[in-house]
């Protein structure tokens, strides 16, 4: 308030961990219900799980990680003095948040033209266990999409600050908080690409 | 005490704003500032939850519709508990006085996140906004009770979808400001403030935070789905899509029993802290208080099926979490043996404070009692949903947390404001306040025992006199409440001013300014000894 600057990046790090694990529990009821209706219905989840396309949920995960990769570059570069390339590394992450949300969007498409979408006529005369898997789907999916929307948010944000030279190879910390929040939203999707798209196969 | 008397209140940190006016409270980074906009903002919220609770006790004064029709009668005990829970008992006392005091016990000048803390509070107000509007708006006020047990929930038409959005941002506002104060507690602590030094009320404000930031996302993702369940369908709880309505109680109660514990353990903590003061005596078993806060917070976490011993689980699992919740009383027990023995050959000092501390040991002691008959599968059987859990949670959260908010407001707002209320007044509304509580509470409770369900509009003409009783007991109530008010602040607006430290208090809050300066401290205290070492205060 009276040009008091106390700047304590230890504590803005612990607070963006802290932070990080709400996340990760709020995902946790998610997969809670994941388990639990797995091992009500485990026949009928792998009958369902098999109509995923592996391809889709494989290409995305490897998008997913080289985003990471550009985020984790983009702080070393920074940290030595190349904004330039700070920039470029971190619009390469919102590219691929980009293609990611482009290729959920025509994995959503295809899923909704076979009729299978929450409260679908088609979706009703499927067994129980069925319907459960492609609800959990789509939310789980969907919350992790909204995840990728945020974080890319956050990361144009960041970019926008170092433009300003608000954030520098000083003064990083923003970035790096931005950089744990993006590392996170990978994280929950190396979850569920094996939940949904591999173990059921 | 050196200092002599002022006559005259130095303006302190409400002499210095960025803004002009309102906006310099709205947009004020200020931890104090926050912690005061808070304040009144539950006030506010309090009286209408306290109007509420009259209207319904009105409405059971005969039997039949006596002056609302049953629909109005659903929407008004579903309002009276969103409000009680979620925008006054919740963030009562962390927010309120643990933004007012905390960073002040520690020797910081702020929180870790000043902007941050900000925005909770916007959270809060626009998370109380839209449950009110939720209200007026819509189908109509939600009627599912404050818990939004499906499948109700999930087909009733009434406007349960918005006041879903206004609990997900309320829940957001509480994380926020948990993570913010654990940063707080780890990082701003003063030189010499060792973690056996930190006053018990920031410690039990440390041992709630972590409840809030690991617990309230549960709840997050329960009307979340709750939400998607309403407006898209996805039908996770709904049996006719293959979901199960009892995991919404799970998830439901993995956050919700959890959150009683953020509701009386920063209680606990003002207790703890009010009674060394007023004693005399350091804190007896400091070690074994903080260790029960921890242990509540931890224990607390894995209790949270025993709402739902009627709801059709297995046997095994009945036994199992009846077990857990019997390990909760045992650090509950020994926070209020440790409080008795603190003030055990204590110089007593009768203020208001000390009597609403005293208050909240006795209708907590009863309130926790009746609630191991609920926490025992055999005997919740038979007074599951009747007015003896209305009875039990009103001792609980009203006689524990309420009286401990009260107990705070007359401990710490007089630092705040730097003005003293009339303490023969404060103690008359105590009493009034007590005999009223005992007579509407405990009415409840026998007419639970009788066999009066809870939340019913209805009841068989058996009932009448007691249910009058009750009715009679929430106006001695009522009265007691408004006369605790108005003589407060009339007090803190009007009353005289008393100097730095009017109760004798070792911890740092009283070694600042009434009212503290902006930014708390001139120069960074150095913390030489414990909080409750009088002695070496020069307190005594």
């Amino acid at each position: 308030m009276s040009g008091h600057v106390h700047k304590d990046y230890t504590g803005a790090k612990f607070g963006m961990w802290l932070f990080l694990f709400t996340e990760l529990i709020l995902f946790g009821g998610l997969f809670i219900l994941y388990a639990v209706y797995l091992a009500r219905y485990p026949q009928e989840f792998v009958s369902a799980g098999t109509e995923l396309d592996v391809r889709f949920g494989a290409g995305n995960t490897l998008v997913l990680l080289t985003s990471s990769l550009f985020v984790a570059m983009s702080i070393t570069a920074l940290r030595r003095g190349a904004k330039g390339l700070t920039q470029c590394l971190l619009a390469g992450t919102i590219v691929s948040a980009a293609i990611f949300m482009i290729n959920k969007y025509f994995e959503w498409s295809a899923k909704i033209n076979h009729g299978i979408y929450p409260g679908s006529e088609h979706l009703k005369e499927l067994a129980p266990g069925e319907m459960v898997f492609f609800n959990i789907y789509y939310v789980t999916t969907g919350l992790h999409g909204l995840h990728v929307v945020i974080g890319a948010l956050l990361i144009l944000w960041t970019m926008l600050m170092i433009a300003r030279g608000k954030v520098t190879g000083e003064d990083w910390v923003l970035l790096e908080n931005a950089g744990l929040y993006w590392h996170l939203v990978d994280l929950i999707w190396i979850f569920i690409f094996p939940l949904y798209y591999l173990i059921l196969h | 005490m050196s200092e002599t008397t002022p006559t005259a209140v130095d303006r302190g940190f409400f002499g210095e704003a960025n803004y002009p006016g309102i906006l310099g409270w709205i947009f004020s980074t200020d931890h104090k500032r926050i912690g005061l906009l808070y304040f009144w903002c539950i006030v506010v919220f309090f009286s209408v939850g306290v109007l509420l609770g009259l209207l319904i006790r009105l409405e059971l004064f005969a039997p039949g519709e006596t002056i609302m029709t049953a629909q109005t009668y659903n929407a008004a005990f579903t309002l009276h508990g969103v409000i009680m829970i979620f925008l006054f008992i919740i963030p009562g006392i962390p927010a309120a006085f643990g933004n007012l005091i905390m960073p002040i016990q520690l020797g910081a000048r702020d929180v870790a996140f000043p902007k941050l803390n900000l925005m909770s509070w916007w959270l809060y107000v626009i998370g109380a906004a839209l449950a009110l509007t939720s209200l007026f708006t819509g189908g109509g006020p939600p009627d599912t009770g404050w818990t939004f047990y499906v499948p109700f929930s999930a087909q009733t038409s009434t406007n349960v979808s918005l006041a879903a959005v206004a609990v997900f941002i309320l829940g957001f506002s509480s994380i926020l400001t948990g993570l913010n104060f654990v940063t707080t507690i780890h990082r701003l602590r003063a030189e010499g403030m060792t973690w056996m030094r930190i006053p018990l009320f920031t410690w039990s404000l440390y041992a709630t935070a972590w409840i809030q930031i690991l617990a309230t996302p549960v709840i997050g993702i329960t009307v979340a789905l709750l939400f998607v369940e309403r407006i898209v369908g996805t039908g996770l709880f709904d049996p006719t899509q293959g979901g199960d309505p009892i995991m919404f109680q799970h998830l439901f109660w993995i956050y919700s029993h959890p959150a009683v514990y953020i509701m009386i353990l920063p209680g606990m903590g003002v207790v703890s802290d009010i009674i060394p003061v007023f004693a005399r005596k350091p804190a007896f078993g400091y070690k074994a208080i903080v260790v029960s806060s921890l242990a509540i917070a931890f224990a607390g976490s894995l209790v949270w099926a025993h709402h739902m011993y009627t709801s059709g689980m297995s046997d095994m699992a009945v036994l199992v979490f009846s077990f857990l919740t019997f390990i909760v009383a045992i650090p509950s027990a020994i926070k209020v043996f440790n409080w008795l023995a603190t003030l055990y050959q204590g110089s007593i000092l009768l203020d208001p404070p000390l009597l609403y501390a005293l208050s909240f040991i006795l209708l907590f002691t009863i309130g926790g009692l009746t609630g191991l008959v609920l926490g025992a599968a055999a005997t919740d059987v038979h007074v599951h949903d009747t007015y003896f859990v209305v009875g039990h949670f009103h001792f609980v959260m009203f006689g524990g947390t309420g009286m401990a908010f009260f107990a705070a407001m007359h401990y710490w707002l007089p630092k705040i404001y730097g003005r003293m209320y009339d303490k023969v007044v404060a103690t008359v509304a105590w009493g009034v306040i007590l005999i009223g509580f005992c007579v509407l509470y405990i009415s409840m409770k026998v007419v639970g025992m009788q066999g009066m369900p809870r939340r019913y509009y209805d009841y068989i003409p058996e009932f009448t006199g007691i249910n009058q009783l009750a009715t009679v007991g929430s106006w001695i109530l009522a009265f007691g409440l408004l006369l605790m008010f108005v003589n407060l602040f009339r007090g803190i607006f009007k009353g005289e001013p008393f100097g730095s430290n009017p109760w004798g208090g070792a911890t740092l809050e009283w070694q600042v300014p009434s009212p503290p300066p902006t930014e708390n401290f001139d120069d960074d205290p150095v913390v030489t000894h414990g909080p409750y070492d009088y002695k070496k205060a020069g307190i005594l």
